[in-house]
């Protein structure tokens, strides 16, 4: 009989009031409640954080980076959408 | 602001079980901490956010009309694609915060449904018409000029989803003044036929802009609660005066008019001290009686019942794929 494997789950922090949780790593554990408890241990032995979400590895949909010319170039070229690409005159002031 | 419709008492159901746990989030968001989804809350607060936070999704959304009115006929390859990635902006705009919303426990479909039953309200300055290439630069410069003054105090509110969308929001936000700046620039340095159409663009514009900040502050009964929970920050006067001294420098520097008569500079206060606002007009276009309040309404429903075969075929081929892989499996 082979061994039963332990899910794996990706971890996520809030490292401080306000701020989104950033994704810091995976894991293993068997079930939810075990695996934001691994988290706290593994992820946050320094005050890293004040929140943990641990989400099963395979609910996770990604992009393929074989796409990521497709994906993210045509962004590349479209410098109208950053502010600096508009003139308005020192005198103006910040805007 | 975007909100502006909010000024109502918001009745508080807090049982005496709760007054505990009220007293805890008082001191939670006295300490300037951040609310989260699955943190308790009380229902006013929830209730408020609700309302706020799609009322301003909502307006995001009914935005992109008046602007779109005019992408067909920008002035050059340059404007119309500064045009459409700013509507595309207004878009993402209102995805973020009906998400925000969501986290509250409404759905999606809720909200829209509210909208377009006319339930839900959205800025009321969307409900004026865009007549010349000038409002386009006059709603980049003066509607989000308004917007941001508004926006960046709600990057400190107290509900965390809300003020992180805020933060991505003025963060994209600052292109848009800029551009409607520029064009206004170009305008007034340009004939005296482009300068006139500036100057008429400033003369419809600056009132329902400045009509935008919601009621005077005497008459906000809203703001109590919403002040004591973070959710708002400034008084509307207040944020109107910020408006409104930001504003004018960057008016004169064109070389237009303010169309108020009363316009002065206060040296004492070091504020520009303004005319009466038409309070009428505004409850007449919140009231649903602007210049183009039935415009916005009818396209806002056939973009919707337009768009419904698209929805139920995305959701028609997502469960015939799941049926699919459950077959599969079994």
């Amino acid at each position: 009989m082979s061994t039963p494997t332990t899910p794996l789950w990706e971890v996520f922090i809030r490292s401080r009031t306000g701020l989104a949780h950033k994704h810091v790593g995976s894991l293993h554990a068997a079930d939810a409640t075990l695996a934001v408890q691994a988290a706290r241990d593994l992820y946050t032995r320094r005050g890293e954080g004040n929140s943990v979400w641990v989400v099963p590895s395979s609910a996770i949909t990604a992009s393929d980076p074989a796409d990521k010319g497709l994906m993210f170039d045509p962004a590349d070229s479209k410098v109208y959408r950053h502010p600096t690409f508009y003139e308005v005159p020192d005198e103006v002031g910040h805007m | 602001m975007y909100s502006q419709s909010l000024n109502q008492q918001v009745a508080d159901t807090t049982g005496p079980d709760d007054a505990a746990a009220a007293a805890r989030f008082q001191t939670r968001i006295d300490a300037e901490e951040r609310i989260e989804p699955n943190d308790w809350m009380p229902a006013a607060y929830r209730r408020t956010l609700v309302r706020q936070i799609s009322q301003h999704a909502h307006s995001e959304i009914v935005g992109m009309l008046p602007e779109g009115n005019w992408i067909t006929r920008a002035p050059s390859l340059r404007r119309k694609a500064a045009l459409i990635a700013k509507v595309q902006d207004e878009c993402g705009h209102g995805m973020y915060l009906y998400a925000a919303a969501e986290t509250l426990g409404v759905t999606r479909e809720q909200l829209v449904d509210e909208l377009l039953s006319g339930k839900a309200k959205y800025s009321s300055i969307f409900n004026y018409p865009t007549l010349t290439w000038a409002d386009i630069g006059a709603i980049g410069w003066l509607v989000d000029g308004a917007a941001i003054m508004n926006q960046i105090p709600l990057c400190r509110c107290s509900y965390g989803p809300y003020s992180r969308a805020m933060i991505r929001v003025c963060k994209e936000e600052s292109f848009h003044q800029r551009q409607g700046y520029e064009i206004m620039l170009t305008l007034a340095r340009g004939t005296a036929a482009q300068k006139a159409m500036a100057q008429d663009a400033l003369n419809r514009w600056w009132w329902p802009c400045l009509m935008m900040f919601g009621p005077p502050d005497a008459q906000s009964q809203h703001s109590d609660a919403s002040t004591r929970w973070k959710i708002k920050r400034f008084s509307n006067d207040a944020l109107r005066q910020k408006f409104v001294d930001a504003t004018v420098p960057q008016a004169h520097f064109l070389g237009l008019t303010l169309p108020d008569p009363a316009l002065r500079f206060n040296e004492a206060t070091a504020h520009w001290e303004f005319g009466e606002i038409d309070w009428t007009e505004f409850k007449q276009v919140l009231a649903g009686n602007g210049p183009c309040n039935r415009d916005r309404m009818a396209a806002r429903r056939a973009a919707h019942a337009n768009g419904e075969w698209v929805r139920n075929a995305a959701l028609a081929y997502a469960a015939k794929e799941r049926a699919r892989a459950a077959a599969g499996a079994a």
